[in-house]
């Protein structure tokens, strides 16, 4: 991240607004220590105010930047929502930990998906190396002029933010290169002011709803032709917004997001080995939701299991939620659509081993019809 | 100028004809001074929820002849940071900079934006923020807020007020900002004068502006400028001015006027409840202390 606000120096610079939380503090304070030659970080008294600073920042046309987790964002969650309604490209590393109550650090994706409704776009990373390169990735892609949207770049906790790994580091001249100087061409100007953000009637506010669902459709398009760019300038692939295994031929396809798809990766290739049909894929991008891509990869099919490192109240695990909206009354897929089961692993911060997945796709196996969620972990 | 058409005014006023406020308001009185006090400079306004985002007036058009933010209820003086940081950044050579003002009410002010407001004013933020005063929430038809003077009834405390208004001037100087003041509409020139100093300033520069609203103070329109004019004669309102939160100034005198000239013509006071002795006891006291505090 700091590279990407030093790439801004030729321009208006970079601003941060800055704010404490468990388990993204140790981000906040490397930023806090680095020299940027143009920037300024702002130690703010709340997370609501830190995401205001960047979108004044963003609003004078600095690149801007922050962090936050849980009962952190769900306090920011005010600005969180102008920083799109405003499509401000401002970036925001998102620690996945629980929400409390009850008191809990561990991970889980509750706090960044109860956004899936602001009009962010929103990756979330299996890796520190995936950080690394989707912080970059999300800098160049809510900057495209075609975009102006903000980024979530979401990790979990611990597993990604605590956990020390080997990585190819950017240069500086490299991520001058891949990142232009930010414009934001709603900024502020003297000579023909405006009033950002007054009141506006029903029609007017509807076309401002359209845009951004216009801006969100040209996600997936823009973020292809920048990982190409990526790819080019650093010499290696970032991953985009899914990533798929054995779907070809797969009579069964296990979906999850963030550190969990690793874990999904090793049972599936030992599975395969055994020589059962089964796939998986990774949801990185959350929103805009790949439907296109889920449906394609899923239509050969029979049954899908969804694991989820969140629960949304009454209906169970959201990525599960979001695979069944995909593949619903779609062309294509119609009264083939295989059958979608939610298992909840992992939520409030337990560990998803290999068992676990294990366990999850000899219960898909067995199963003839899609239930309720069924909740990993619960000891009895 | 009449009803439908603007016939002339001037092209450089921060206030355009055309907006919807209320007649006698003393907010919209009040940006029209802003304006005058600001012409020829180059600046911004943030303003949270308040009836001054309102002013502006529906997409796409606007009342405000400068650019302006508006920001969530809190956040104005967050907002406002991250402008003002970005100007810092961008010093413009043979130019004056660019002044970031945010324009907000006592409930953006004393009330939920009370934390970002502290937190701004203790880093010292390079800007200027503006409390116009109207002692409720006039926007959502005239509710209690902690800038509501004892007794006063409002929507939501119908038999008046029972606790005292914040002093927000005293917390403002409690963070030793560089400068603090307060401005009367009554009091054109010394409105312009602070209002020019404090961009001879650096850091932050905190104003509060005493702004009648007719509607909610069930009074008529016509007296608003008056009765600030006897809210600072009697001392209900001084009009002084604190730099590092040490350095007192009293700028108009009280004349010996009695308050209950003040209260007297405000409907929001007419209850039985009301006992204007204690609220002149209180006055006289706080008064007393701000003169030891002007001559030390």
């Amino acid at each position: 991240m700091s590279l990407a606000g030093e790439a801004n120096r030729s321009a208006r610079g970079v601003v941060c607004g800055i704010y404490p939380i468990t388990p993204q503090t140790e981000i906040v304070e490397y930023v806090a220590r680095f020299p940027f030659s143009k920037g300024r970080v702002i130690p703010v008294e709340s997370e609501h105010s830190a995401m205001g600073v960047c979108i004044g920042a963003a609003l004078n046309g600095a690149r801007a930047f922050t962090a936050s987790s849980s009962n952190g964002l769900a306090y920011m969650a005010e600005n969180v929502m102008v920083a799109a309604f405003y499509r401000l490209p401002i970036v925001m590393a998102a620690v996945n930990r629980t929400l409390g109550p009850p008191w809990n650090i561990w991970a889980d994706q509750g706090d960044t998906l109860m956004f899936r409704d602001f009009a962010w776009v929103q990756l979330y990373c299996d890796s520190n190396q995936d950080v690394a390169d989707t912080t970059l990735l999300a800098f160049r892609l809510a900057e495209d002029p075609r975009i102006l949207l903000p980024v979530m770049v979401c990790m979990d906790a611990f597993i990604v933010s605590h956990t020390s790994m080997e990585i190819e580091l950017a240069t500086q001249e490299q991520v001058d290169r891949f990142l232009p100087p930010c414009d934001v061409p709603q900024r502020l100007d003297s000579a023909h002011p405006v009033t950002i953000g007054g009141m506006a009637f029903p029609q007017d506010t509807l076309s401002q709803r359209l845009d951004l669902d216009e801006a969100l459709r040209r996600v997936p398009g823009a973020l292809e032709e920048h990982r190409a760019q990526f790819r080019e300038i650093f010499g290696r692939e970032v991953s985009g917004a899914v990533e798929s295994h054995h779907c070809e031929d797969a009579d069964r396809i296990l979906i999850a997001s963030g550190t969990v798809a690793s874990t999904l990766r090793s049972v599936v290739e030992e599975w395969r080995l055994r020589g059962e049909r089964v796939g998986m894929i990774r949801i990185k991008m959350f929103r805009p939701f790949p439907r296109e891509e889920v449906r394609a990869l899923c239509s050969g099919s029979k049954k899908v299991g969804v694991l989820d490192r969140n629960y949304g109240a009454d209906v169970g695990g959201i990525f599960c939620h979001e695979v069944r909206a995909a593949l619903q009354g779609q062309a294509g897929v119609g009264e083939r659509a295989p059958l979608v089961q939610s298992y909840l692993t992992g939520v409030g911060g337990g560990d998803v081993v290999p068992d676990t997945v294990q366990e999850v796709l000899e219960e898909l196996s067995r199963r003839s019809a899609a239930g309720d969620p069924v909740w990993k972990g619960i000891e009895t | 100028m009449n009803a439908v058409t603007a016939e002339r005014y001037d092209e450089s006023c921060l206030l355009r004809p055309g907006n919807t406020n209320c007649g006698g308001c003393g907010m919209s009185i009040g940006l029209t001074m802003l304006g005058r006090a600001l012409a020829g400079e180059d600046y911004v306004l943030v303003i949270p929820a308040c009836c001054g985002i309102v002013t502006a007036g529906a997409f796409p058009t606007t009342s405000y002849n400068v650019p302006v933010i508006a920001s969530t209820f809190a956040s104005a003086p967050a907002f406002a940071s991250g402008v003002a940081a970005v100007n810092d950044l961008n010093p413009v050579t043979g130019a004056k900079p660019q002044q970031v003002f945010c324009w907000a009410g006592d409930g953006g002010t004393y009330d939920i934006g009370m934390a970002t407001l502290s937190a701004a004013a203790e880093r010292n933020e390079n800007l200027v923020y503006i409390c116009y005063d109207n002692e409720i929430y006039g926007n959502t038809g005239g509710q209690r807020s902690s800038a509501t003077p004892a007794a006063a009834r409002t929507a939501t405390t119908p038999g008046g007020k029972t606790e005292w208004k914040k002093d927000i001037i005293e917390i403002m100087a409690a963070h030793r900002v560089p400068y603090a003041a307060t401005l009367s509409i009554a009091h054109p020139e010394d409105f312009q004068d602070k209002i020019r100093k404090a961009l001879r300033i650096d850091g932050f520069r905190f104003f509060l502006v005493h702004a009648p609203c007719p509607t909610g103070w069930k009074t008529e329109p016509a007296e608003s400028v008056e009765l600030v004019r006897l809210a600072v004669n009697s001392g209900v309102f001084p009009l002084y001015e604190v730099h590092d939160g040490v350095d007192y100034r009293i700028n108009v005198e009280a004349d010996g006027t009695d308050p209950a000239e003040y209260y007297d013509r405000q409907k929001r006071f007419a209850g039985r409840e009301f006992d204007v002795e204690s609220v002149k006891n209180w006055l006289q006291s706080r008064n007393e202390r701000l003169r030891k505090l002007a001559k030390s």
